[in-house]
């Protein structure tokens, strides 16, 4: 009998992906600083804005007499518990595709790899890949938290200490609960109930959050009397989740408490799902691989033709097929129009909390606080059409993937392509915008100025946010990919979404001061006129945001006409 | 029907295609023949106008693909080495919407859809999504969707990997009446004997040049090597394995 061969280690059974992401890498750099410069500003301000804001906000909390401490604690436990959920969310789509759907499969379990190394380096991948942007985002609040309370020069490593693990833990979980899916669904079903289910975990997640009432927090006078104040900041928000202990872990540090209690249990607790996760593939992934590669659908469920024929026979056949087809795609992936629920859910969520607020309970609020909402609003609905447009625009060219080929070589007008996947992600997107708006600034009871200026900007906000994603979409596009539903989180994606927030916080920077003028004036019953300041302000928002929808829809179809489709892919 | 004047490609500094000339009358059919990574893919794919040549020019029925692209590829249908279709679309929706890409729509579509299907057995399946179709059956599908505008030229890179024997024969069979009909085949493939049998005139490609091109008289009279078969042919000019690389492959 032979020897079984010797095992690779799971550093080489990842060659393949860290090389690759190398090679891409370089590519980048070779390829247009222009790129990588873009990139680097616009996330050199981002990352500065969230730690100006921690930076500021924790300043604050830790002046605050007998309870900063504590409310410093409290609020890294409510940011990591969110953190939590998008963990969460994101490795269970993630596991699908690196455990199932990943085309190195093939070859790697048809090789002699042992299980347990092929779980392992798995779920490094899964782990790399569902988190990077968690991690990136929790790097400035972390520095913040670091600099007010002097963590010293050890704290990175203890900040890196309770973050793994916390990283690692709802891995594991994605990866069980996907091996136990896959065993009772096909794989491709599997891929839309998985959808479901994040989205179901993350409304979850999202009511949670709604129902603790964070804001309560801010507001001691709701309590009866200070020590029941005292006692909900000291009661743990979630005491069984690895959030509550991380964030234990780094305070501890920070506030010198020596407490091993939340080391052990983020590390011991980690290791042990790490094994338990191992047992779990150990005794399902073969079967759960081999199912994963039966079940696709057949069936058409929904013609989808109907009313929309009539409204679009009017146009060429080519322009009116796209649309179609791009209408088809949508509605019959599950993984995509399942997403409109969340939307929906997130909307009311959105539009309870406006309803909320203290504007409707009779007492006289102050001038000031009506400005703030309204901006904040404006901000907020800005906030989530971008969102929005990350998820269904964003992704548009890259889900052409492989079939550009049939685009490319036909006499179809790139720009006629563009033209078609604009305005079918905008229109909805626009009805979205104008209802939004007009809702909750009638909720807020925004004169009718306010009402103007928000749907004039959330026009061409929508405008020019789509044109972003879509453009955004054709510079970074993720025609290689194994899951649809990863598209939004790729790094062009991250890009996007830093690009159009901070046009948003640009356009409103530039209405704040003239409008609370007009709006203070009004309010003290000076009727002040259209000022010069008003229109120049104006002028140049209107300016700024047409300029970013028809700037990069311009390049855009600059680069698609160039863009290299070889044999696989595009280049 | 197709001219290729001193067509180039580069990737960096690797140069794919190397200044190939080409001239490809109505009502041919030819066949471009070369080993893994000649540039065969590449070319056929610059002249479907995916890829963009680094130089040379490329005409197709008297029009400059680079200078009017759209004109020319409305006279010609690509056959791609890989079936990517759309996975959510079904088969008759997929072929609709290649007439539309083609500007074509209304009943004469529908028909000639149903005609297309019939004969590449593929009518039963019009109605289902092509995520349940075979490697074979997307194939089909694609040869459908590049002859429902019914071009004037078929561009096809390795017509025959998924096909079965049936539909094999019949692919022949429409290359041939295509061509007998004033229509034009580019073909690229392995497969010698097809090329063989098939081909009114071939092209050997090798490191991205045209090592020679011909009738396969025309072939052995280049090559100073009568009564040659294409296979010999072929490995004359692009060189074949030596007997100690197998040994050193082989051997224990």
């Amino acid at each position: 009998m032979e020897a079984a061969p010797s095992q690779p280690g799971i550093w080489t059974l990842l060659t393949p992906k860290w090389r690759g992401a190398l090679a891409r890498l370089r590519q980048e750099r070779r390829g247009s600083w222009g790129r990588l410069l873009l990139f680097s500003v616009v996330g050199g301000a981002f990352w500065a804005a969230i730690f100006g804001v921690a930076f500021r906000v924790l300043s604050y909390i830790q002046r605050v007499e007998d309870i900063g401490d504590l409310l410093a604690t409290k609020v890294l436990g409510v940011i990591l518990l969110a953190l939590l959920s998008i963990l969460l969310l994101s490795n269970i789509i993630t596991a699908l595709s690196t455990y199932f759907l990943a085309k190195d499969l093939d070859l790697l379990v048809a090789a002699p790899v042992a299980g347990v190394r092929l779980y392992l380096a798995k779920l490094t991948e899964t782990v790399v890949h569902s988190s990077w942007m968690v991690a990136l985002l929790a790097l400035p609040i972390f520095t913040a938290y670091g600099m007010v309370y002097s963590g010293g020069p050890l704290f990175p490593l203890v900040a890196v200490a309770a973050f793994v693990p916390f990283l690692v833990m709802p891995a594991v979980v994605g990866v069980i609960i996907t091996m136990f899916l896959v065993n009772v669904f096909p794989a491709r079903r599997t891929r839309e109930l998985l959808g479901l289910m994040g989205l179901g975990a993350l409304v979850t997640v999202v009511m949670l959050l709604r129902f603790m009432r964070p804001e309560r927090l801010a507001g001691p006078e709701g309590f009866e009397t200070f020590v029941d104040y005292l006692a909900e900041l000291r009661t743990p928000t979630s005491p069984m989740l690895p959030s509550e202990w991380a964030a234990d872990m780094i305070m501890n540090w920070l506030l010198r408490v020596a407490d091993p209690h939340p080391i052990a249990l983020l590390w011991g607790v980690g290791l042990a799902a790490v094994a338990l996760g191992a047992l779990v593939h150990r005794w399902l992934y073969h079967s759960g691989f081999s199912k994963a590669q039966e079940g696709a659908e057949r069936k058409v469920r929904r013609p989808l033709r109907g009313p929309l024929g009539a409204l679009l026979r009017s146009m060429p056949a080519a322009k009116r097929e796209f649309i179609y087809k791009d209408l088809r795609l949508f509605f019959r992936d599950n993984t995509q129009w399942s997403q409109l629920i969340l939307l929906a859910v997130l909307l009311l969520i959105y539009i309870f909390n406006i309803k909320s607020l203290p504007i409707h309970s009779g007492e006289r609020i102050p001038f000031s606080l009506v400005m703030i909402i309204s901006f904040l609003n404006l901000g907020l609905a800005g906030f989530v059409l971008a969102a929005v447009a990350a998820r269904f625009i964003f992704p548009t060219v890259s889900l052409e993937g492989r079939q550009m080929w049939l685009l490319r070589s036909s006499p179809l007008d790139p720009q006629a392509m563009l033209w078609s996947k604009y305005w079918t992600g905008t229109v909805p997107l626009l009805v979205l915008a104008m209802v939004i708006t007009t809702l909750t600034n009638w909720l807020l009871q925004a004169g009718v100025f306010m009402m103007a200026v928000s749907l004039g900007t959330i026009l061409l906000y929508t405008l020019a946010a789509s044109a972003l994603a879509l453009s955004f979409g054709v510079f970074y596009p993720q025609f290689g990919t194994e899951n649809a539903a990863q598209i939004p989180t790729s790094f062009g994606g991250v890009v996007y979404m830093m690009a159009s927030l901070s046009l948003l916080a640009l356009v409103i920077m530039l209405e704040a001061q003239p409008v609370a003028q007009q709006l203070r004036a009004h309010h003290l019953g000076e009727g002040l006129g259209v000022t010069p300041w008003l229109l120049l302000t104006g002028g140049a928002v209107v300016v700024i945001l047409i300029t970013a929808t028809i700037l990069p829809l311009r390049l855009s179809a600059r680069r698609i006409e160039r863009m290299e489709i070889a044999s696989g892919g595009v280049e | 029907m197709i001219r290729l004047q001193n067509l180039t490609k580069r990737y960096g500094k690797f140069t794919a295609v190397d200044g190939i000339s080409l001239e490809v009358p109505r009502g041919e059919l030819f066949g471009l023949l070369g080993p893994n990574g000649a540039g065969k893919t590449t070319t056929m794919r610059m002249i479907a106008g995916i890829l963009r040549p680094t130089g040379g020019s490329i005409q197709v029925g008297g029009v400059d693909m680079l200078a009017r692209p759209l004109e020319a590829k409305a006279r010609l249908g690509f056959i791609p080495d890989r079936p990517f279709v759309y996975d959510k679309l079904t088969g008759g929706e997929f072929l609709r919407f290649a007439a539309a890409l083609y500007g074509q729509d209304g009943p004469a579509v529908e028909r000639r859809i149903d005609e297309l299907l019939e004969i590449f057995d593929l009518a039963p399946w019009k109605h289902e999504l092509t995520e349940a179709y075979s490697h074979g059956m997307r194939q089909k599908l694609i040869i459908c969707g590049a002859l429902v505008h019914r071009p004037e030229l078929i561009v096809v890179d390795e017509p025959m990997v998924g096909l079965d024997p049936k539909s094999a024969r019949l692919l022949k069979d429409l290359f041939r009446q295509f061509v007998d009909r004033g229509g034009t085949v580019l073909m690229s493939t392995h497969t010698l004997e097809i090329a063989e049998v098939m081909c009114d005139r071939i092209a050997i490609v090798c490191k991205g040049r045209i090592a020679a091109s011909g009738t396969m008289d025309e072939l052995r009279e280049q090559t100073e090597s009568a009564a040659m078969s294409l296979e010999d042919l072929f490995l004359k000019l692009t060189g074949g394995p030596r007997e100690h690389h197998l040994d050193a492959v082989l051997g224990r």
